[in-house]
């Protein structure tokens, strides 16, 4: 059986399946699924300094091939997960990533000052959400707003320190390599698409906030060749997603250049569909004599 | 014992009732045993990304079916009701708080507007004889359920929006001089926000079943976001899906219209 382990910024995941943050909450609502050790790990849902309490409703429509959200990171604040919920995470033996958000470059230091002495295995800098007005994807769409950003958490955690980038600009590449310059040990692309949906009888757009982030199997063309264009300027590790919902779509990841991969949307029209997806990898492997995983990351033969 | 999960079900009766209403049975034997009046399953509608959520009209424990009166409101919901008898519904069930069972004294008052109707039906049965269901539909040929209610013992009364049938007007309109223990109450937001005020008025527990857009249905991406009210009085967003869909009245912060 090939050999699933891969190893990212020092931490040791059993297998690449992660689950993405914002979808799988603190993970409680799934473990009544499956035992969420089966998961290579967990990203949890973003984190602030103080709770959060998001956007006014809908914040949910549906689209062609995906979904718009704008949740606008709703959240109990990072103190509250440190005590309520951290210490059952430890205890369902996966890794788990805290994703961190913030309105200013403070806010995203002490909140990782705050998890650097807790159990967490890695941080997950979310610069990148598109559903807040301030913070959020403003330090993410320029390669000065993701390196003041990252260099300044760098320097107040020592925890293994992942960049999350938005696909909302014009040359991601250079905002990885702007995460990487300031100190990244990873990134991990890509977040939503920011899109919107009018409804054609009302006139009013489908979401109150207006606009949202678009996610599922519509997304994964533009994240594939975003984590193929990284993968080409960085050293750091990536770790992939944007609308895999099923295990062809997580080997295509990896081949574009991932060293795992993400998976969020798809739990919700099938909550199993992590474990799924990871069971066709794990065939894949096998059936391809493939000894590890790893080997697949960037191993897509271009055309010249 | 799991809350809620993934099941197959066989799908053993679906016809189109009136007002582009599908009333379907589906054989679930594991998601039946588990479900309560008021809460909902997620169906799963072939490509598409997200399940749509629908309340239980009926519980049958013993036979092991659940049922489903849903509106046909566009494409996904369409396709459901394409389904034919011995398909397989993929559902994810049960969810959410059901309807909480108190307030028998006095006799129970169910208030349904439309395609608000159906989810009181399997909590109005054990009120039996003891309960009343004031039903407002758009006209007489949208009216569903009916001989449904009175077959438990319940009084059904109607009111329409066009006076083709029963009271002309409101539903709200044929209750105020009721007397009552309990309210449920399911329906457009505007007619829950009445009801919920009349209630308040006689002193009276209220409950409605709420929706909203929703995408994972256990609480975990805090999508179908409502505004509640704490015990503190502090007003925070809640959820459908986890903390609903069946909420006392006093804790919802209803929005202007």
């Amino acid at each position: 059986m090939a050999d699933l382990k891969v190893n990212i910024a020092g931490v040791s995941f059993k297998n690449p399946l992660i689950t993405a943050s914002g979808t799988f909450g603190f993970g409680r609502e799934y473990s009544e699924f499956y035992p969420l050790s089966k998961l290579g790990g967990i990203s949890c849902k973003g984190l602030t300094l103080r709770g959060r309490d998001g956007n006014p409703p809908p914040r949910i429509a549906e689209t062609a091939g995906g979904m718009l959200n704008s949740v606008g990171l709703q959240n109990p604040g990072v103190d509250y997960f440190i005590k309520n919920e951290l210490p059952w995470l430890k205890k369902q033996g996966t890794v788990i990533i805290a994703n961190v958000a913030g309105s200013t470059v403070e806010d995203y230091c002490e909140t990782a000052e705050r998890l650097d002495g807790t159990g967490i295995d890695m941080v997950e800098l979310n610069i990148s959400c598109p559903n807040v007005k301030q913070g959020g994807v403003q330090f993410g769409t320029t390669c000065g707003g993701v390196e003041s950003v990252t260099s300044a958490v760098r320097r107040r955690c020592k925890k293994p320190l992942m960049v999350k980038l938005s696909p909302n600009v014009s040359d991601i590449t250079e905002t990885a390599a702007a995460a990487e310059s300031a100190g990244a040990d990873a990134v991990s692309m890509i977040n939503t698409l920011t899109g919107m949906k009018i409804d054609i009888n009302t006139r009013r757009p489908v979401l109150r906030n207006n606009t949202g982030g678009l996610s599922g199997p519509a997304v994964l063309p533009v994240a594939v060749r975003m984590v193929w264009q990284a993968h080409k300027r960085v050293k750091i590790p990536i770790i992939g997603m944007g609308g895999i919902s099923k295990w062809q779509d997580s080997v295509e990841m990896l081949l574009a250049g991932a060293s795992a991969v993400q998976v969020g949307t798809a739990a919700f029209s099938d909550p199993y569909a992590p474990l799924k997806i990871l069971d066709g990898l794990l065939k894949y492997l096998d059936v391809n004599g493939i000894g590890s995983v790893s080997e697949l990351t960037g191993a897509a033969l271009d055309w010249d | 014992m799991k809350k809620y999960d993934v099941f197959n079900a066989e799908i053993i009766s679906t016809r189109m009732a009136a007002g582009g209403v599908c009333d379907m049975s589906v054989l679930a034997p594991f998601a039946a045993r588990l479900a309560k009046p008021g809460q909902f399953a997620q169906l799963f509608v072939p490509g598409k990304t997200l399940r749509r959520p629908v309340s239980f009209c009926g519980i049958d424990a013993a036979g092991g079916t659940l049922r489903f009166v849903f509106q046909v409101r566009g494409e996904g919901t369409g396709r459901l009701a394409d389904m034919k008898k011995g398909d397989t519904l993929n559902m994810l069930a049960p969810l959410g708080n059901g309807f909480e069972p108190c307030g028998a004294r006095g006799g129970a008052l169910f208030v349904g507007g439309g395609i608000g109707v159906p989810p009181l039906l399997e909590a109005s049965k054990r009120f039996g004889s003891g309960a009343v269901l004031a039903a407002g539909f758009k006209d007489k040929k949208s009216i569903i359920l009916k001989e449904d209610f009175e077959k438990n013992g319940c009084k059904v009364l109607v009111a329409t929006d066009d006076g083709s049938y029963g009271h002309h007007g409101l539903v709200t309109d044929m209750i105020e001089g009721l007397r009552f223990g309990a309210v449920y109450a399911c329906g457009p937001l505007p007619m829950l926000k009445a009801v919920s005020r009349i209630a308040e008025n006689k002193n009276v527990l209220c409950y409605v079943s709420m929706e909203e857009r929703m995408a994972c249905g256990i609480g975990a991406c805090l999508g179908c976001a409502v505004k509640l009210r704490g015990e503190n009085g502090a007003v925070h967003y809640g959820h459908v899906c986890r903390d609903g869909p069946v909420f006392d009245s006093r804790e919802v912060v209803w929005p202007d219209p």
